[in-house]
Order: structure tokens, then sequence, then C-alpha cells
């Protein structure tokens, strides 16, 4: 028994008081809102993925925390000439939370499970393009593909994609089953979630003995946890005017980096008058972006000038294109004979960065003689009437799928953008594999939107974390939604 | 007798009944799809067709509240859409924070308010009146949203005293479930016991002009025996019918301060499920709530009908 004498001394060492012997070994992160399930394979939710990815379940591939795409439980895979078929080859000695082997069987029927009729998968869409998942031998699970697709193993990475064990569909909802560096130990519903290692995980063993998650949505209350130390870490933290104070408090460490979240001023490109490209440009000019991300996220964010994540290498900035103008937005309306300027609604969804940019857009807005209604609606109505219902002029969303350009191919979303040239575009970007082409392809697709004015592009959602200062490995960017627990550790 | 008994049992069905059938109402009519709130701005219609003939919201109103009201007959008040756990075993867990967090905000409430109303009460006019009086006034101005804050700055943030918030369940014991809601029922029994200290005051101040308390003094007793053996109990009838309605307020009213403190209570159940249109669970709960509402009013109707012999012989 040293080990008691070990902790009393790092304890003493450290003078960190009683908790720190505990805080070596488990972690208690906190994220704003609590899962509804725990099956990422049903639901759109990112908190699910927050606390499961890459955690309980896992795929074929998965993302890493600077976006790159890497083996998980498919080892390897080699894709036929034809870019058709993808033979993957599964890790060895791979087995279930509850003690079940991991084969292609379980690839098999978790693939099918995503793309079958019935399927409850949010991003059913992604995986429509397989028309086949055939297992060779209990290693080695075969793909085919209608077309060519070289997004798959993009798509593969998804959390909506994790391979699950048939056995275990009645309970993963509340008692999920993976093939993950943790397992799942409890949940107090409205409170918290349990996660222990997995002793017998296949891959390399993780730092922390356990972690615990909790749901804190109220940004006052989030700020209290934080500063009585209540919790070790705060993902995603909500009130970014509270960060300054944590940056200066040696007791904590802030992370500031980029998610997928491509911030828009939202535009029903069917209603008039925004079905006249001159009156969308005129709104693209009408914006001053800085003083957006200044007033409303406290500075935090990046200015984008069209639907693509500026920290993607393909990236192309084109805000200059529509950079911050009122006279020119003033020109244009009255080109687009609407020089007495015209009447919208302005549709705003819960979080801070919809509330609070969209006081600011209606302000810059009215300066150009626009005027927009705000109107606040909860996420629900949101979906019911903005984007079910397409009844709505302006909005602003930020759209956190990641590379989700291919939204502006689909006439019937929300904002309605029906080009054929991009639809055109998307196809052949779907079909092609070569990295090079793909970039082409897409800096292609980022200009058009740009120059057709589809959307008001605002700024890319910052990721914004709090942690304690002794708190390593944590993802600055979120690729995905993830807390990858596996690549946090404690600080010696 | 008999037929009182009767005309309130039918009263109370009837009003269930048609509490039934408003809360299936307003909560349906209300805009928003749990399968589309579930699935996300990525999903395919034959997806959210899909979920929605999997949760049976592809059947027609009618059928659904019949199903309902059917299911809450035999005792089963549905699984919730999202979380897919049975809305009774929520409400239970829920329970164990909101009846323990009512009950202490309650205790709280009464151990400050009737000394502070009595004391107010028996030096009447005098500055130790007043000090009460402009004490109880702050409390009712003051929003316990605020005031809860400021708890959490000094206690919790400064002192380290207690945590921020969150509950850790009973099972870590009973002092660290009364640690964890000493400051959230702090902040409920403020406002409450600023309203209490002042009805108790007030209500002793009503009896003290009493005929009976001249004639208790009249005895021989001193003021103090005449307060405490006379005036107390006559006072306490109202400052009791306060202190009932106070509960069933605090029960389901706590929602701003569940938030503030994160508490995993009915108040938060019914607010996240109102967001993410968990249809089930606010119409399950809300019948719930109004059922225990009704169900008081009836046992109240039932004592008063037991102490006040003028009802009994009406009916």
């Amino acid at each position: 028994m040293t080990r008691p004498h070990l902790t009393l001394a790092l304890t003493l060492a450290a003078s960190l008081g009683a908790g720190a012997a505990l805080a070596q070994s488990t972690i208690t992160i906190a994220q704003q809102l609590e899962p509804p399930h725990l099956d990422p394979t049903s639901a759109a939710a990112q908190a699910i993925d927050q606390v499961v990815y890459a955690n309980i379940f896992e795929g074929l591939t998965r993302f890493q925390g600077d976006g790159s795409i890497t083996p998980a439980l498919a080892k390897s895979w080699t894709i036929s000439d034809d870019g058709l078929t993808y033979t993957f080859t599964l890790q060895d000695g791979v087995t279930f939370h509850d003690g079940s082997v991991m084969d292609a069987e379980d690839v098999k029927f978790s693939l099918d499970r995503a793309r079958a009729e019935d399927s409850t998968n949010a991003q059913k869409a992604l995986y429509a393009g397989i028309t086949d998942v055939s297992v060779i031998d209990p290693q080695t699970v075969a793909v085919t593909l209608a077309e060519p697709n070289g997004s798959l193993l993009f798509n593969l990475a998804w959390g909506d994609a994790v391979i699950v064990a048939p056995e275990s569909i009645g309970d993963i909802k509340t008692a999920p089953i993976g093939t993950g560096p943790y397992t799942f130990t409890n949940w107090v519903q409205g409170d918290r979630i349990e996660l222990s290692r997995n002793p017998d995980y296949w891959g390399a063993a993780p730092a922390l003995d356990s972690a615990t998650f909790k749901f804190i949505s109220d940004p006052t209350a989030a700020f209290a946890a934080v500063m009585a130390e209540d919790v070790d870490v705060f993902t995603g933290f909500p009130a970014p005017e509270n960060l300054v104070q944590f940056d200066a408090d040696p007791r904590f460490q802030v992370l500031v980096g980029s998610t997928e979240g491509e911030t828009i001023l939202s535009t029903n490109n069917q209603q008039p008058p925004f079905d006249n490209p001159l009156v969308r440009q005129a709104l693209a000019h009408a914006i001053d972006r800085q003083a957006i991300i200044d007033g409303a996220m406290f500075g935090y964010g990046t200015p984008i000038g069209t639907h693509f994540a500026p920290h993607n290498p393909a990236y192309v900035d084109l805000t200059g294109q529509s950079a911050y103008d009122p006279d020119k937005a003033r020109a244009l309306l009255a080109e687009a004979g609407l020089a007495e300027g015209f009447e919208t609604t302005l549709h705003l969804p819960p979080p801070s960065y919809a509330r609070r940019g969209g006081e600011i857009i209606a302000a810059q807005l009215a300066q150009v003689g626009i005027t927009a209604e705000i109107i606040n609606v909860e996420w629900a109505q949101w979906l019911e009437t903005v984007f079910r219902g397409k009844d709505f002029g302006l909005t602003i969303v930020s759209h956190t799928e990641p590379m989700d350009i291919g939204i502006y191919a689909r006439p019937d979303y929300y904002f309605q953008y029906d080009n054929p040239d991009f639809q055109a575009l998307m196809a052949t970007l779907t079909a092609t594999t070569d990295e090079a082409e793909r970039s082409a392809l897409l800096a292609q697709a980022q200009q058009m939107i740009a120059d057709d004015y589809v959307n008001g592009y605002l700024f890319q959602l910052a990721q914004l974390s709090v942690a304690k200062a002794g708190v390593e490995g944590l993802w600055e960017n979120a690729p995905t939604a993830a807390t990858d627990l596996s690549a946090i550790r404690w600080a010696k | 007798m008999g037929t009182y008994l009767l005309r309130r049992v039918l009263s109370l069905v009837v009003s269930l009944a048609l509490a039934s059938v408003v809360i299936f109402a307003v909560v349906e009519i209300a805009p928003g799809d749990p399968a589309r709130f579930m699935l996300g701005v990525n999903a395919q219609p034959d997806t959210v067709a899909a979920l929605r003939a999997e949760l049976g919201l592809d059947q027609g109103k009618v059928a659904r509240y019949l199903a309902w009201v059917g299911g809450m007959l035999s005792g089963d008040f549905g699984t919730s859409y999202t979380y897919r756990t049975p809305v009774a075993q929520m409400v239970a867990d829920r329970l164990q924070v909101s009846l323990p967090l009512a009950g202490y905000a309650l205790v709280l409430s009464v151990l400050i308010a009737l000394p502070a109303g009595i004391y107010a009460a028996a030096r009447r006019g005098r500055p130790g009146d007043v000090a009460v009086m402009g004490a109880t006034q702050l409390g009712i101005a003051i929003p316990n949203f605020w005031f809860a804050m400021m708890l959490v700055l000094i206690f919790a943030i400064r002192l380290r005293w207690f945590n921020a918030g969150g509950f850790a369940g009973w099972d870590a014991g009973l002092w660290a479930g009364l640690h964890a809601l000493t400051l959230p029922a702090i902040a409920l029994a403020l406002p409450q016991a600023a309203i209490l200290a002042r009805v108790m005051r007030s209500a002793l101040l009503d009896v003290l002009g009493e005929d009976f308390m001249r004639t208790a003094r009249a005895k021989g007793l001193t003021r103090g025996q005449a307060l405490r053996r006379h005036g107390l109990r006559n006072a306490l009838i109202p400052v009791l019918t306060i202190i009932g309605l106070q509960f069933s307020f605090l029960l389901a009213g706590g929602i701003i301060i569940e938030q503030v403190f994160y508490l995993p209570g009915l108040g938060r159940l019914i607010f996240q499920a109102i967001s993410a249109r968990d249809l089930i669970v606010v119409e399950s709960v809300v019948m719930l709530l109004v059922f225990a509402v009704i169900v008081v009013n009836f046992a109240v109707d039932l004592a008063y009908v037991a102490v006040d012999p003028r009802l009994r012989a009406r009916s």
C-alpha cells in the first residue's frame, strides 16, 4: 500500500487541498445540454455525441481533435479501382462492453440498420448511397456503393455510424453497450451521467479511471459552477462575457477553438423580395460582421464569406465580396426598385448568437431601410415554422454539421436555393475521390454560393471551453460534437 | 351528508375530465413536432415519418387522447418520447428532489415567519414592528432568482461552504442531500416567509381586538398568556391556509430556482419537456399536478364539513 503515501505527497507538494488526491484519476465535465437518450444513431442531439462519441461508441473511422479522419474499429481498408467497393479489415480482439466479440456481422448490422427503410437515423442520407454490406470473414467487411463517394470514410466517422451490437439495441437508449475505452455506469436523469474505464479496451488504456458529465443549462449557473470548482471542465461554455475573468484567474485555463458551425443570416430565397439576387446582395453589404461578433459573441468567432469552415484546408476567404458597405446596400436596393426599403421577419431561435446577433442585425438593416420584425422562437417552433413550413423572411442559425455545403444542392431545403449548376457541381464532388480535385471543386462551390448571395454569411461559431489549470488534452476545436476522454489527463 | 359527498365526488371527476381535455388540447396546439426536434435539420422526411410511427404520433389526435386517458386510468402515464423512460418513473425520480426541497423551504419559511409575525404584532407600531415589516417588504420585493445568485456568490464562490448547485441524490446520505438543498431552500423560502410573516402579524392583530381576548385578560391572564392560549390558536387558521397554498406553489413553482441551482426537479423536467416537445411528459406531469391540487381541495372540502357543523346542516 504505497499508493496513499504517493498521493499524499503529491497533495502536499501541490498544496491543492483535500480534493486533489481524488482528482488525479477522475474528472467532472459540464456541458450545457443533457442528452435526451444515449443512442447516437437515432437522434441529432449533439449532447448525445458529446457524452458517448469515442468514449462509449466507436465507428469504423473516427474524427481526431484536429479534424482529421483516422482508422478506428477498421484497422485498414482498400478501395476498388472503380471506387465502388471499400473492403475494411477490422481491429483484432475487440469486444463489446457486455463481453461479446465485435466482428464483421456487427458492422453489417449497424450499417444496414442506419440505411434501412424504417431507419430513424438522423443522417440516413449520408449512408443512402450504400447498396450492400457483406461479411467476407469475421474480420473483413465489404461496403459497396451505387456511385463513387469521396466522403464515405468521413461519413463513417460520424457518431451516427458507430458500431452497435444487435442484442443491445433494445436498451441502447438508456444502457448503451459499445466498444469504446469507457463503459456506461450510471445516469441520474436531469443531473449527471457517469462513465468508467473499460478494462478490456482493445486500444491504448486511457489515463482517467472515470468521468462524470454534468448538465448546466443556465449561463449564470455555469459561471458559478466553474468558479466554485464544482466542475473541472465546462465544454461549450455558454457565457462568452465571463471568459476574460476566467482567463485572468490562475486557477483556470480558457480554450478558444473553432466548430463546424457556420452562423448565417438564412434568407428565404423564394420569398419576395429575397428572390431578387440584388436584394440579397444588398443584405450582405448591410451587415457589419465584426460588430455582430463583438456585440453578440464578445469577440469570439471568425468572419466567413461563404458556407465553409475557415479551418478547413479547402476554405476560400470571400468575406471581401460582402464587405460592410451600407451605401452600396442602399444603392442596390434602389436598383432593385426598393429605394423605400421593405419589411420582413427575422426569426430568432434561443441560442445567444441568434438572440443577441439578431438585435444587432435588425439595427444594421434598419440603417439601409429594411425593417426586420424580430420574432423569438423556441427550437421546436423554429423547426416547425421556419425549417419545415418555410414561413419566414430571415432567420439566424448556426449550421453545425461538418462539411454541409451540400445542403445548397437541395432546392427543398428551407432557404430554398435552386441552382442546377450548383447541384451538378455537388454531384461531381461526391463522385470525386482525388483530394486535390475535391479541393478545387469545393472552392468553386464556395464561390458560387457567395456570388449568388444565397444567405448572409456571418461567422464561424467558436468553441469555448473553460477548464481547471491542470487539465491536459482537451480538444480545443470541435470537428464533431465530442468530449474525447481518452485524450484527457491531469498534469503531474 | 351522503348527497353532499356524492356531489363533491362527481365534481371532482368532471374537473379531472375537463382538465385532461384542456391540457391535451393546449399541448397539441403548440407548434412543433417531437420527432423533427429529435432528428434535427439533416433528417429526411421518410426518417421523420419512421420515428413518428415508432412514437405512435402518426395516429389521430382523438385516438391518442383516448389512449392517453385510458393509460392513466390503468396507472400507465406513458413513455417519454425523448428519454424513452416511463413518465411515472421520471416523476418519481424528480419528486425525490422537488418534494424535500418544497418541504425544506416551507419549514424554513414557517420557522422565520411565525416568530417574526408574532414579534411584530406584539410590538405593534414600535421600532421592532417597523423593522420586521420593512424586512418583509424587502423580502417580497427581491426576486428569488437574484437572491439565489447572491447566495451562490457569497456561500459557494467566496466562502466555499456549499456547492454552487447540483444534487448528488439521497444515496450520498441525508446530510449530503440536505446540504445540497440548503441554498435553494433558503432562496425559495425568503419571499414565502416574508408573505407569511405579514399574514401572521395581521391575523394576530385581528384576533387581539376580539371580545374573547378582552374576556381572557379580564379573567386575569397576562398579556402573554392570553396571546399564547387564545390569540395564537385563532390566528393560526388563516396562516395555515396560506401555508397550504404555499406548499403547492413551492412544489410546482421552483422552476427558476431549479435552473439556477441545476437541480433535477419536477420544474426542470417540465421545462425540458416543453422545449423538446416531449408532449406525453408535459401532459402527464401537468395532469398529475392538477390531480394533486384537485384532490387536496377535495380533502379540504371534506375537512370543512367535519369541522364546521353549519356546513353539515346545510347539506
